[in-house]
């Protein structure tokens, strides 16, 4: 390093299942300039200290979702989180929490990939068009009504903000039912009894206490919180009004 | 043989970690000042359909230290309760549309916390209109 | 394969809690003061505002009866579903047992307010 170069340290959480019991500290000191991104610090560590250290990223933008970490304690995206923002303090980056850490800062997302799948992610058509009939129009308000739920980019902070999530990994979970309810609120699609199902489930919507975090650390203004509790009332009224006019849905 | 072993973390003090979660244990703590106020007003009831002297021992009992003690950090707690309630209501109603735009979230929250004024002086007002 | 999911009767309790934190929202901060600070310390309000007449009176009143009863359940079941709830964040999983005794205790509290205003009579 070169003389009277500022340094900063970072503080990684470390594991590596095939030495480690379980994951441990290491702290990294690395040259800082004022324009570097957390994700460029670890990026350095890599290249230049230990090359063992493994972490997820690729656009660098803050729009693959690939980058996220808990940096002092909050889930973050590290190519959006500057470390001017820390300096001269230490830097502490930790996997997301609430899932289980497959290598050093990388999670086991395999329960999240399910979920998605699980909430049929596409629109299911309402009412089904040949191609002479033209594209399915809709009106701004009706674009509206999801169009917030349509920008998650499967980041999982909301998901490392989740307490109930990480008290009950069987919760389906504020991006997931995000999802979920960008496509039951598509005026084109036709979808919505099948995904209620899930929804009402003792996996759904009544694991949220909310809490509100989830929406307060999402970098694109999703909102999972309002999905979520929307769906409660959805569900609420589901339930109470079944029996009056039985159109299907879980039992 | 696969050497994965995907580490799971222990949720132990969880709500101490981060002062949101902090927040929001004491604002769900509230809910013990719920129970207890709803009791102290259960036995009351329970009181009045015992009598007049059933009744005027309970109102005695009212202004033991204790109660009164009790009573302020209640009134403490339920406005907490209240100011918390409908600060997160954006969050957990369905979106309000009017003409077009989606109600921004400082409007609800401060309709709310206006209605609960509203509602509140209402009650006063008919307290006193009933006992004067 | 979809495996079979298990309906939550979750919307009972949540209707419930809402409706209570929403009234304590409202109101409970006023009910308080009034009951447990300026009727007992003789603040504000007329010193006979509690009096065994007056309140025995709003309470054999239909409108009274139902305010009273909205009260002391509704609050009773919000602080009960917060309390359960709060039991499982700080790792209590007692799961059918937490749920028994503070639903239980909710029910309970109802069916006494219930049957008090039944006895103090029309
Ligand atoms: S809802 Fe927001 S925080 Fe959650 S995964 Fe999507 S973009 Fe990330
Ligand atoms: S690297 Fe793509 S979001 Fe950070």
């Amino acid at each position: 390093m070169a003389e009277g170069q500022k340094t900063i340290e970072i503080e990684v959480l470390r594991y590596h299942p095939e030495n480690d019991t379980e994951p441990h500290a290491q702290v990294f000191e690395i040259p800082f300039t004022d324009d570097m991104s957390v994700l460029q610090g670890v990026q350095y560590i890599k290249d230049h200290l230990d090359g063992s250290l493994s972490f997820r990223w690729s656009c660098r933008m803050a729009i693959c979702g690939s980058c996220g970490m808990m940096i002092n304690g909050v889930p973050s995206l590290s190519c959006q989180t500057f470390l001017r923002d820390y300096y001269p303090a230490r830097v502490r980056v930790e996997a997301l929490a609430h899932f289980p850490i497959e290598r050093d800062l990388v999670v086991n997302m395999e329960g999240f990939i399910e979920k998605l799948e699980s909430i049929q992610p596409y629109i299911i058509p309402r009412e089904a068009r040949t191609l002479s009939e033209g594209e399915y129009l809709q009106t701004p308000e009706q674009l509206g009504a999801y169009e917030q739920f349509s920008s998650c980019i499967n980041c999982l902070l909301c998901y490392a903000a989740c307490p109930q999530f990480g008290l009950n990994s069987r919760f389906v979970g504020p991006a997931a039912l995000a999802l979920l309810h960008r496509y039951n609120a598509d005026s084109r699609d036709g979808g919505k009894a099948e995904r209620m199902e899930l929804v009402n489930s003792e996996d759904g919507v009544f694991n949220c206490t909310a809490v509100g975090y989830c929406s307060e650390v999402c970098p694109k203004h999703v909102d999972p919180a309002n999905a979520v509790n929307q769906n409660k009332t959805n569900s609420a009224i589901d339930y109470f009004l079944r029996f009056l006019a039985p159109k299907g849905g879980a039992r | 043989m696969s050497k994965r072993r995907p580490y799971v973390r222990s949720m132990d003090g969880w709500w101490r970690r981060n002062p949101y979660f902090v927040e929001y244990m004491i604002h769900e703590g509230t809910a013990l000042f719920v129970a207890a106020y709803a009791g102290i007003l259960l036995a009351g009831l329970v009181r009045l359909a015992e009598g007049e002297a059933a009744w005027n021992a309970w109102l005695a009992a009212l202004k033991n230290p204790w109660y009164v003690g009790f009573h302020l950090f209640a009134l403490a707690a339920l406005a907490y309760h209240s100011f918390t309630w409908f600060k997160i209501m954006p969050r957990t109603m369905p979106p309000v549309i009017v003409e077009g735009q989606r109600l921004p979230a400082w409007v609800i929250t401060g309709g709310g916390l206006a209605a609960a004024v509203v509602a509140s002086l209402i009650l006063l007002g008919v307290v006193w209109g009933m006992v004067r | 394969m979809k495996p079979t999911l298990k309906r939550s009767n979750a919307p009972i309790f949540w209707a419930l809690f809402g409706a209570g934190g929403m009234l304590s929202a409202l109101i409970g901060p006023m009910l308080v003061f009034i009951t447990g600070l300026a009727v007992p310390l003789g603040l504000l309000l007329p010193a006979d505002t509690m009096s065994y007449a007056h309140v025995l009176a709003f309470a054999r009143n239909w409108a009274g009866k139902a305010f009273i009863l909205a009260v002391i359940a509704l609050f009773l079941w919000h602080a009960a579903h917060r309390i359960f709830h709060s039991l499982h964040d700080v790792g209590v999983h007692a799961g059918t047992g937490a749920k028994l005794v503070c639903y239980g205790l909710a029910l309970v509290g109802t069916v006494i307010a219930a049957w008090a205003l039944l006895a103090v009579g029309f």
